[in-house]
């Protein structure tokens, strides 16, 4: 977990795109610090280098910093937080249509914008 | 040396402020309890719902009588319930404190029974003024404890991080850190046991870890919302990793749980989980303000209060220092929000900078600023029932 002792290395970098984070040197994912609409480009503050946004991703969420597979674990901060549900392309947003918790399975039926659990019933 | 000064107790802990509680014994007392407490300055109002009795929650409301911050207790029963308001009287004035107590159906209806309230607590704050010890005290002294709640992707990254590192400020000059969210710590065992400071540590947070894992798949309920999902985080273990950096990086020096305080300096995990019983109590981690309420039954005179998403919440007794790292709900919130750790995600500041200005706002709170909870009058309380088992050592 060495991101969170200070995930802000090379913010001052100069440059254009939005900025995104990338915790840990292993992790297949980076954090947006501002929302991304589709073809934007992303800038990878620490680890450098540029990504296109394969879709419109909202602020503080998670964008594949490469090809995952179906059933591959999604590494952030250098640790596991879930498993891949489907195959995940570079720049795609990553969040609960594609990536599930190894234990909470409520985490697969859940609004993707609200996170509202659109099973329940309200009669 | 940092020093203010704070309340002395008999026990030799140290209060920064010097609060009355009363305390209702059962549901059925709670607006007559309300009722006495209104209007009174440096009094506030606790209790205790259900008519049944419960371990746990009396544990609980002794632990919050008898907090460094509460200097005495008023406890209001019906007279029906199974909660003995005389005998949480005689063991919170053991403790050195001025306490009091009455039953309803002895006195009267509603009004006669408010009256009577306020007539005991009249006396009770004059034996409280004159039992008060003022003590010079500093951050050795001091207890805080941090939780994490309406988290959003910014409070891994800003929010409790920046808490992390007044942690391990304050356990480097002697001071207590109490961390909790044990149902947040998912995935995170290995990282866990590496900071484990002793092996019987190391054991009492294996125990807990397993107990926790136990106990949300056999709920099926795991401690994420839609709120959470909103903010940017897609599973619990993802979650997890942004409550758990909230710990900082000194050694872990053990588990301790709901009403037990540390039995000495550093950092301590506070496990709330319920154990095994033939009652599956409640869920874990209900809200926010159970979360507070376990932080003040292990003695932490000052809360903090950790939400990328924003919360009105305050607790009774301690202030609330509420810390965001989403600079949007700051300006969103500002009349709830005490410290805005976003500048450190916009670049514009740095860790060790921000957490010299927690530092010294936790100072000033300290020498008796009030915190926006406090000034706003927040005094959320829960005390439910539970089984929390007492024995130690408490092993695998």
């Amino acid at each position: 977990m060495n991101g969170i002792s200070n995930p802000m290395n090379g913010t001052d970098e100069e440059s254009n795109g939005i900025p995104a984070l990338l915790l840990s040197e292993e992790d297949n994912v980076v954090t947006l610090l501002s929302l991304a609409e589709r073809g934007d480009e992303v800038r990878i503050l620490s680890g450098g280098g540029t990504l296109a946004a394969a879709d419109s991703i909202p602020l503080y969420h998670k964008m594949a910093l490469r090809f995952i597979s179906r059933g591959e674990t999604v590494l952030k901060y250098g640790v596991a937080i879930g498993r891949a549900r489907q195959d995940i392309p570079a720049g795609a947003w990553v969040h609960l249509h594609n990536l599930e918790s190894f234990l909470d399975e409520k985490s697969s039926f859940l609004d993707l914008h609200t996170g509202v659990d659109t099973g329940r019933r309200y009669e | 040396m940092t020093s203010w000064t704070g309340y002395l107790r008999s026990d030799g802990s140290k209060g920064i402020r010097d609060w009355i509680l009363v305390v209702h014994t059962v549901e059925c007392a709670r607006f007559v309890a309300e009722k006495i407490a209104s209007g009174e300055e440096n009094v506030c109002c606790i209790g205790y719902d259900p008519c049944n009795d419960n371990d746990y929650a009396i544990r609980l409301l002794l632990a919050l009588s008898r907090h460094p911050n509460a200097g005495g207790a008023l406890f209001v029963g019906l007279g029906c319930e199974y909660t003995q308001p005389r005998r949480l009287a005689e063991v919170t004035e053991a403790s050195g404190r001025p306490a009091d107590w009455f039953f309803i159906q002895d006195t009267g209806g509603t009004l006669t029974a408010v009256a009577e309230g306020k007539r005991r607590l009249a006396a009770l704050k004059e034996r409280v003024e004159k039992n008060r010890k003022p003590v010079s005290m500093g951050w050795q002294d001091l207890s805080v404890g941090c939780e994490c709640g309406g988290s959003d992707a910014t409070s891994g990254l800003a929010g409790n991080p920046l808490a992390g590192r007044f942690f391990d400020r304050l356990v480097d000059r002697g001071g207590t850190a109490v961390f909790e969210e044990m149902a947040e710590l998912v995935g995170l065992l290995p990282e866990l046991l590496r900071r484990a400071e002793t092996p019987e540590a190391a054991e009492e947070i294996r125990a807990a870890y397993d107990n926790m894992v136990r106990y949300c798949t056999s709920v099926r309920q795991y401690s994420i919302s839609p709120g959470n999902f909103a903010g940017g985080l897609s599973t619990i273990e993802e979650k997890s990793c942004g409550a758990y950096a909230k710990s900082g990086s000194r050694p872990i020096r053990g588990v301790i749980r709901v009403s037990e305080r540390p039995s000495g300096k550093g950092l301590w995990l506070m496990d709330s989980l319920p154990d095994p019983y033939f009652m599956q109590f409640g869920y874990s981690n209900p809200h926010d303000t159970e979360g507070l309420m376990d932080l003040l039954s292990a003695g932490c005179q000052v809360l903090f209060f950790v939400t990328g998403r924003g919360s009105p919440v305050g607790a009774p007794l301690a202030p609330v220092v509420k810390i965001t790292g989403n600079s949007g709900t700051f300006l969103k919130m500002e009349e709830d929000m005490d410290f805005d750790a976003g500048p450190i995600l916009s670049g514009e500041t740095g860790f060790d900078e921000a957490a010299l200005e927690l530092e010294s706002l936790v100072e000033r709170i300290c020498r008796g600023d009030r915190s926006k909870s406090e000034i706003l009058g927040h005094r959320e309380y829960a005390i439910g029932c539970k089984f929390q088992d007492t024995g130690r050592p408490r092993r695998c």
